[in-house]
């Protein structure tokens, strides 16, 4: 006897416990075993590249902390990199070497949070996260410290940072970056021993070489695939050249060395820190910038390797204060378009899994 | 006619009061009993979901509920009260009879569990000489509620859910049966209060395997994580009971911990020893061992993340199966053919042999995490 059997469709999202922010998907199943997903965007669009138009190049800065709200600290960074890029600034170098220590301690958050949501997608109740939280609540600390904000932080201006930072700063970052990577390894050990999670995420959601170049993906997704490729190597901006580093990639691409890839980074950030903190100058923290800036006509495009992968702001010049054009290359709508490919065929426990180690922010992807 | 079993204080003083006549003893014996089961069921529900609040909160790093009366002790009261008074919807397109069912077909089962759950010597509703054949067979039929709660809803992630449902509780009841029968063969009886009585050493020793056969196949059966793929929240929203409100979603809530409270109290009475134990009273023992049971499985739902489906069933069919018949020749064997030899040499081979056993197996499942080149 032959059963009659239909597909059916079921929604994720935009409401629904798994999805990051309001992101959507709609499945269709035949059983458990996904047929066919829809993506669908937008819920969170606030038209940030239409309003930068409007406003001067330093008002932008506050909503390039809208975008990545798990990371302003690099949005800022990629766009006041862009404007100098644009204008032909040299920014002083105890400016980009702050610049790097928040950017890596960025970083370091971004990647707690992932890999926190990824466990929590793969149903350990939400212990994984806040342990997490607890790491990710020192960071947010040290930027409470800095600039008074704990989210939006709007630290970075153009040719430097808004303020130096205070005495305490230093020694509590050395604290923090000594009891880090006890905690990583512990936590890594916890997870990466664990059966189930090695079953969960081992050969699941193969993302291979060619598709995640073709598709343009970038950060640890990318890098996840085995292709070294990180900006701060790659094109270096700031004074990462400075630095010695090295880029983890992954095997094969699965959520495992997504996960993998994301916990060396930390490791490597750690390092990162360490040397800046040894080699930080002291002097000026801005440049002379004319209060009403306006740079060249002309175009630029400025880019940094984001916790999520290549951050890029496009700019266009017309010679007055406003920008006469702002694009924004953001890592997380780029990441997504590989996701269709790897959930087809896939059943709906393991897409959830997928879903949460590309790690979007939908305030990037929608800005 | 079963045996029924001495009673406990209260009804022997009403039983003095009354002459000595068969039919109302026995009638006063079971009201009284039953009232006393519902009482301590739902006092004990409440407890477990207490209890899990705060001591899940402890191991996630944070306080738990501590707002509600002195350190949150009300918070279950006031959680009941909350359920209680919202608002209760059928969706338009329900089966509603089966709808309105679903939630009693789950809870009555569970509550009958306890019947024959001795809390002390003699100490139960009755003493069935097939106490576990009839926990067994109960324990089974909540399921069915589940299942028509999942599809009376005509909602599409409870029908995900009791697709899930129905492969996994089917599947693990075997390995659950199988993992007593070793108990039974070394008691030599059914009943819930002689298995009590045989254990001069409890029998997770002597049966470490059927121990934890028994123990991972219940939290299949009671849907506790790793195991809790039909209300896995993040892929299929709360699953079967998705579409149910007020008391109907009271009801379930409490099923799974009822459920939770029976299992416990199972592995106590199974494995632990039950009521037996030195100094305290019998009945002390017995809530100290059931707490100790179910605070083990708060360990393990804050510690692992979730299986997928198809590596639910594998883990059934593939390792607990094999392990459980193994288990069971072998406790055959210790049991017909060295009747005399010394206990605690069997308790060191059975462990010894479990320890080998669950070694070899995890060989077949290994799927190691290696370091990526830096």
């Amino acid at each position: 006897m032959v059963l009659k059997t239909e597909k059916f469709m079921i929604n994720a999202g935009p409401q629904h416990p798994s999805t990051h922010g309001v992101f959507r998907m709609r499945f269709t199943l035949d059983g458990e075993v996904i047929q066919d997903v829809e993506l669908v965007f937008g819920y969170l669009h606030r038209g940030i590249e239409k309003l930068a138009e409007g406003l001067t190049y330093t008002q932008d800065i506050v909503f390039t902390d809208r975008l990545d709200y798990l990371a302003s600290m690099t949005n800022n960074q990629a766009y006041v990199v862009s404007v100098e890029k644009l204008a032909g600034i040299q920014v002083p170098e105890r400016a980009e070497y702050i610049r790097v220590i928040m950017s890596e301690l960025m970083r370091i958050s971004s990647h707690l949070m992932a890999v926190g949501f990824l466990l929590n997608d793969l149903g350990a109740f939400l212990t994984p996260l806040l342990y997490m939280y607890r790491e990710r609540e020192k960071i947010l600390d040290l930027f409470d410290m800095v600039c008074g904000q704990r989210l939006t932080y709007n630290y970075m201006r153009i040719g430097g940072l808004s303020q130096d930072i205070p005495e305490e700063f230093l020694p509590a970052l050395k604290k923090f970056i000594d009891s880090l990577p006890r905690f990583i390894d512990e936590y890594d050990q916890l997870l990466a021993q664990n059966e189930i999670m090695l079953v969960r995420t081992k050969n699941v959601g193969i993302l291979s070489r060619e598709s995640a170049i073709n598709n343009s993906t970038a950060g640890p997704v990318l890098r996840g695939s085995g292709v070294k490729w990180d900006i701060r190597k790659a094109d270096p901006y700031s004074v990462y050249d400075r630095f010695n580093f090295e880029v983890p990639i992954g095997n094969i691409g699965d959520i495992y060395d997504r996960y993998r890839v994301r916990i060396e980074e930390m490791l490597q950030s750690i390092s990162i820190l360490k040397q800046a903190i040894e080699q930080l100058p002291q002097g000026e923290i801005q440049a002379k910038v004319p209060r009403s800036f306006r740079p060249p006509k002309g175009e630029a495009y400025g880019h940094i390797e984001g916790p999520k992968g290549e951050l890029g702001f496009y700019l266009v010049s017309d010679g007055s204060v406003n920008p006469y054009r702002l694009h924004i290359r953001p890592p997380s709508l780029l990441n997504l378009t590989v996701l269709r490919e790897l959930l087809i065929g896939v059943k709906i426990a393991d897409a959830m899994a997928i879903f949460g180690s590309i790690d979007i922010c939908v305030g990037e992807v929608d800005r | 006619m079963p045996s029924f079993g001495r009673s406990l204080f209260p009804i022997n003083f009403l039983n003095s009061m009354l002459p000595p006549d068969w039919p109302s003893g026995f009638w006063s014996h079971l009201i009284i009993f039953i009232a006393i089961l519902f009482v301590f069921v739902l006092a004990m529900a409440m407890a477990f979901i207490y209890l899990e609040r705060r001591v899940l909160g402890r191991f996630q790093i944070r306080i738990g509920p501590n707002r509600v009366g002195p350190f949150g002790l009300l918070q279950p009261v006031a959680d009941t009260i909350k359920i209680l008074i919202k608002e209760d919807i059928i969706p338009l397109n329900a089966d509603k009879l089966i709808h309105l069912l679903a939630p009693a077909v789950a809870f009555i089962p569970v509550l009958m569990i306890f019947a024959v759950i001795p809390f002390q010597n003699g100490a139960s509703l009755v003493d069935l000489n097939i106490g576990i054949l009839y926990i067994v067979a109960i324990s089974s039929v909540s399921v069915v509620g589940m299942v028509m709660a999942g599809w009376s809803s005509n909602n599409k992630y409870a029908l995900i859910s009791t697709m899930r449902v129905i492969a996994q509780v089917v599947s693990y009841e075997i390995p659950l049966a199988l993992g007593i029968i070793g108990v039974i063969l070394f008691s030599g009886t059914l009943s819930m209060n002689g298995i009590v009585q045989a254990q001069n050493i409890p029998f997770i020793l002597l049966q470490p395997m059927g121990f934890l056969i028994y123990f991972l196949a219940a939290l299949a059966e009671i849907n506790r994580t790793p195991f809790d793929l039909l209300e896995a929240e993040g892929e299929i929203v709360a699953g079967y009971n998705i579409e149910y409100s007020g008391i109907k979603f009271a009801l379930f809530f409490l099923t799974e911990y009822t459920e939770a409270v029976a299992i416990s109290a199972i592995i106590t009475t199974l494995y632990l020893g039950g009521w037996k134990g030195p100094f305290l009273p019998p009945v002390l023992w017995f809530l100290i061992k059931v707490f100790a049971v179910f605070i083990l499985i708060i360990w393990v739902r804050a510690t692992i993340p979730r299986l997928r489906i198809d590596q639910v069933m594998g883990f059934a069919w593939k390792f607990l199966l094999p392990l459980a018949l193994i288990n069971l020749l072998i406790t055959g064997i210790q049991v017909v053919v060295l009747p005399n030899i010394s206990l605690w040499a069997i308790v060191i081979m059975n462990i010894v042999i479990t320890a080998i056993l669950i070694l070899l197996w995890s060989r077949f499942f290994r799927l190691r995490g290696d370091k990526i080149e830096v």
